[in-house]
């Protein structure tokens, strides 16, 4: 019998492959929303660099946070943060199981008490700002 | 034709034919050890058990328990030398698979668990929850790759058994994914290639289990023993033959007809037991050749509850709760849900009696070898017989294990003996003719039959005259329909004529092979004239021991019917006896 | 008998006579309860005898029959037709070489479970005689449901990551590398670590977490993964930051 052929190989395409299954595009929506994350802290870098300056490039820095263009992006910093962070807690089950006596900690204790640990911090920091 | 010398080749990659590989290169590392099968070990329908392995370890539990277990199970047709063997390996090769990192379920003080199963004097079955066959499976699998010895030939499929002046010298093999035909020459060989189940319709075996082996060791000269044994599960899915494990019932399960009666207790398995307390070897724990009667019975009475897949049993396993049945059985909660849409938490599951296992087998002595020099067989391929008439549940787990190491051993003392030269001419001319064999059926053209159509008939043929029930008259329209398809066999045409990976042709070696053990088992039912355990004939009731407390063997005719002989059963310390399932223990229990 | 004629569409490649696969139609009678792979079957048996696929257990427990059904990675015995309306396509498991029609080539996997060293290395070797290893439940619990892996490589087929980079060990294999060294009984982890602590381990996947969404067995090997990560990390830290106090 005759020589066999060669099995067939299937390219994955570098470019656009999470656009085959919503699971991907997910994952990347997680993987991207990092940027505003890093967004965020330029923009505390920068606070930190005006503040060295001296009050009137505070003060400007601030006028232009303010801006309904600052606003704006701060709010869009702010859902894609929210969006990125939550996407982290809901996976955080799976790699950190907790075991207590036989059985395994449920994974939405384990989530819930990520955003424990959320709320407490936020509180703390508006305390510090002085909200309350 | 390529050449691959070994020293041994082990065709089957199951659960005996990765012990026996194991047990090879772990005894001899300097052995080159083949190890050769049609599937990738992992698929191998080992993984299918489920309920667990039996083998004493309690401490109010005791060897002889299960020596009277199995054989009173087997209905005095096991070999007792046989069987007081395997009990005695049994617990250290259940250890040795705990060593290797089985899963098996464990009591809250950290030592291994066992259940309850049918036939059953003690709780002796070890269990990895509902997926015992699977553990078993995966933990010798991946132990195996430890071993640099064991060189694996995966998806290649057995076309002949090269046998040279009354030597097994290897076999001829045929590689899926090229189409070749490769020559595996060994002077020791183990078959371990699993039952035959699938020569019926409704099996729980997998579509792999074609009775290759068997065929193989048959049609090279070896007898098939005790092959009208064929046993039936109680409880399978009615719809796809999927086993619901004995364990549903030795956790508790009970068997109701469709007015709700146990009926087990009408059928000498009474009197009937608390629900939820099971008590061991009685109503739902009696053994599966019972158990299977009694629903042919109540069928016969219309006592069965109709379902558009024929009449069924209910195995209600309510009352153990959701949280037992999903601790203990998952896969079961599992299969009933997807497959048929009913939850066993909340309703009763429709069952029926389904094909599921092969006492008979290949003949082998004790030590695992067969009549041919260098030609071993293990697992449910063999027939040692510990088994007998009718196999106890979690035996043929512990089996692999015992007989597959036992086979390896053999091996090794037929290589340390020396296993005579070889006339390598007359050993290439025979594997020369297997392929010339092949080649006739792969290139055969103006044939008249078909694989799909042959297999078909062969089927309904054992399903009508070959069941629970056997009759002569159904035996004989059996034994001609199968001599007639033998026939027709020979001119089936193959529709693939490629190379790679070509199914079509796959499937027709396996029918050949399930023909060739099919008429050997209505042959051999028909020559049995006698009840005794799973082979129950309507014109014999009685079990003979006079005449039939003796093995049959079917010996192999080429295009005529097997010729039927016998040989003894060991019986060393148990005489026959009755076999009692009720819950009387008054009434003269076996010691 | 039918009650539902089911439209597949079924690649198919033969490597002596396609240079490419293409994709046939069949039109199949098929109960309602039926599962992909019976379909299949009556495709076999009635239709075409010359497709090939693997298959064997029928009850989601061997891992012959993975494939790709309407592009999700699925065992074929567990695909219940009631579940798809309109054509079906079936297409062999992604990220593999396809071998001929639904049957693909898992050299790969193979080799790489064998890497792993996915079995029992103890401490020391203990006779049997000593009898069994205790293991309270709470021991096995804990690694148990990693052993619950078929070998189906639907993980394989639904990881990105494998697909752009073939030479990442993968999900099922790491998986099994974690259940011994989660077992009580285990102490071969650091020579397992070589291999899934490497950069073809762990610290290819990115968690995209595909993998636990696909298995058939609910193995979660994302979760395995992420748990061989943050181990690896504090080896690392240990290792680093704490010398002298290594394992």
């Amino acid at each position: 019998m005759s020589a066999h052929g060669k099995p067939y190989v299937r390219e994955v395409s570098r470019y656009g492959w999470f656009f085959r299954s919503p699971r991907y595009l997910r994952y990347m929506a997680r993987e991207v929303t990092c940027v505003f994350i890093g967004l965020h802290a330029l923009i505390l870098i920068m606070a930190l660099m005006r503040l060295s300056q001296g009050r009137e490039a505070w003060e400007v820095f601030l006028a232009n946070l303010t801006r309904p263009a600052g606003v704006a992006l701060q709010l869009l910093i702010l859902v894609f943060a929210v969006y990125h962070s939550t996407s982290w807690f809901n996976v955080t089950p799976k790699a950190m199981p907790v075991q207590i006596g036989e059985n395994f900690l449920p994974g939405a204790v384990i989530v819930a008490a990520h955003y424990a640990g959320w709320l407490v911090a936020s509180v703390a920091v508006l305390f510090l700002a002085g909200v309350f | 034709m390529e050449i691959i010398k070994t020293d041994v080749a082990v065709l089957g990659a199951g659960g005996a034919g990765l012990r026996a590989a194991i047990a090879l290169a772990e005894t001899r590392p300097s052995l080159k050890i083949a190890l050769v099968s049609k599937v990738y070990p992992m698929r191998s329908h080992t993984c299918a058990a489920e309920g667990g392995a039996a083998g004493v370890i309690k401490s109010d539990d005791s060897l002889d328990h299960h020596f009277h277990d199995t054989v009173g199970g087997g209905d005095w047709l096991s070999d007792q030398d046989a069987v007081d063997y395997f009990i005695r390996e049994a617990p250290k090769e259940l250890l040795q698979l705990e060593h290797w990192g089985c899963p098996w379920s464990r009591e809250a003080n950290g030592s291994v668990a066992v259940r309850p199963f049918g036939g059953m004097k003690k709780q002796r079955t070890w269990f990895a929850a509902d997926k015992s066959g699977f553990h078993i499976l995966h933990t010798l699998f991946q132990t195996s790759l430890k071993f640099p010895s064991i060189q694996r030939f995966d998806e290649y499929y057995v076309t002949d058994l090269i046998v040279e002046d009354d030597h097994c010298r290897g076999f001829t093999a045929i590689e899926m994914r090229s189409g070749q035909m490769k020559f595996i020459r060994a002077d020791a060989v183990i078959i371990a290639g699993g039952g035959a189940g699938r020569m019926f319709p409704f099996t729980t075996n997998g579509a792999i289990k074609t009775g290759d082996g068997m065929a193989l060791a048959y049609r090279a000269g070896v007898a098939l023993k005790d092959m009208e044994f064929v046993q039936y599960h109680p409880t399978g899915l009615p719809n796809t033959g999927t086993l619901l494990t004995e364990a549903c019932r030795g956790e508790g399960g009970i068997l109701v007809n469709k007015n709700g009666r146990r009926f087990l207790q009408d059928y000498g398995m009474g009197p009937e037991t608390p629900v939820g307390q099971p008590v061991l070897k009685t109503m739902e724990l009696g053994p599966r050749d019972r158990v299977s009667q009694a629903f042919w019975h109540e069928q016969k009475k219309g006592n069965m509850v109709p379902t558009r897949w024929g009449d069924c049993m209910m195995l209600d396993l309510r009352h153990l709760g959701e949280k037992k049945i999903n601790e203990r059985l998952p896969l079961v909660r599992d299969m009933a849900t997807s497959y048929l849409g009913v939850d066993p938490v909340t309703d009763p599951v429709p069952v029926r009696p389904v094909v599921h296992y092969m006492m008979g087998g290949i003949d082998t002595d004790i030590k695992a070898a067969t009549s041919l020099k260098g030609l071993y067989a293990a697992g449910e391929c063999a027939c040692v017989s510990i088994n007998g008439a009718n196999r106890l549940g979690s035996n043929s787990l512990t089996e692999l294990l015992v007989f597959g190491r036992r086979a390896a051993l053999s091996a090794l003392e037929h290589l340390d003996r020396g296993a005579g030269a070889a006339n390598e001419a007359a050993v290439t001319a025979g594997a020369n003719a297997a392929q010339a064999r092949l080649r006739e059926l792969f290139n055969r053209t103006g044939g008249t039959e078909t694989i799909a159509g042959v297999r078909k008939e062969m089927m309904a043929t054992m399903e009508e005259h070959a069941g629970i029930y056997r009759s002569g008259e159904g035996l004989q329209k059996a034994c001609a329909t199968l001599s007639a398809l033998r026939k027709r066999y020979a001119r089936i045409e193959l529709h693939d004529k490629t190379n790679v990976y070509n199914t079509d042709l796959l499937q027709a070696l396996e029918l050949g092979a399930m023909l060739d053990c099919a008429e050997a088992v209505t042959v051999s039912a028909l020559e049995r004239r006698e009840s005794r355990g799973a082979h129950q004939r309507l014109d014999f009731i009685a079990r003979d021991d006079q005449k039939y407390l003796r093995h049959s063997l079917a010996r192999y005719r080429g295009d005529h019917p097997p010729e039927i002989g016998y040989s003894d059963v060991v019986i060393t310390r148990s005489p026959p006896g009755v076999r009692d399932y009720s819950g009387d223990k008054s009434a003269g229990e076996q010691k | 008998m039918s009650e539902r004629i089911v439209e597949l569409e079924v690649l198919r490649f033969n490597p002596e006579t396609d240079s490419e696969p293409r994709f046939q139609r069949y039109s199949v009678p098929c109960m309602n309860e039926w599962v992909v792979l019976d379909a299949l079957n009556h495709v076999k048996e009635s239709i075409d005898p010359t497709l090939s696929y693997r298959w064997s257990c029928h009850m989601a427990v061997c891992g012959s029959c993975g494939m790709m059904i309407n592009g999700e990675p699925k065992l074929a015995c567990k695909a219940f037709l009631r579940e798809y309306e309109g054509v079906i396509r079936v297409e062999p498991l992604a990220h593999f070489p396809i071998q001929r029609d639904l049957v693909t080539v898992i050299d790969d996997f193979v080799t790489k479970l064998k890497r792993v060293k996915p079995y029992l290395i103890p401490k020391e070797d203990q006779p049997v005689e000593a009898g069994e290893f205790w293991q309270s439940p709470a021991e096995l619990k804990r690694y148990k449901q990693y052993t619950l892996c078929i070998n189906c490589m639907l993980c394989y087929a639904a990881c990105p990551e494998y697909g752009l980079v073939p030479k990442f060990i993968g999900p099922a294999a790491i998986t099994l590398a974690h259940r011994y060294n989660e077992d009580s009984r285990d102490s071969g982890r650091e020579e397992r670590q070589q291999e899934i602590a490497s950069n073809e381990g762990v610290w290819e996947c990115s968690f995209v977490g595909a993998c636990s969404e696909v298995c058939p067995e609910h193995v979660d090997p994302a979760g395995a993964l992420q748990q061989v990560k943050i181990k690896s990390t504090v080896d690392w830290y240990q290792e680093h930051l704490l010398p002298g106090s290594k394992k």
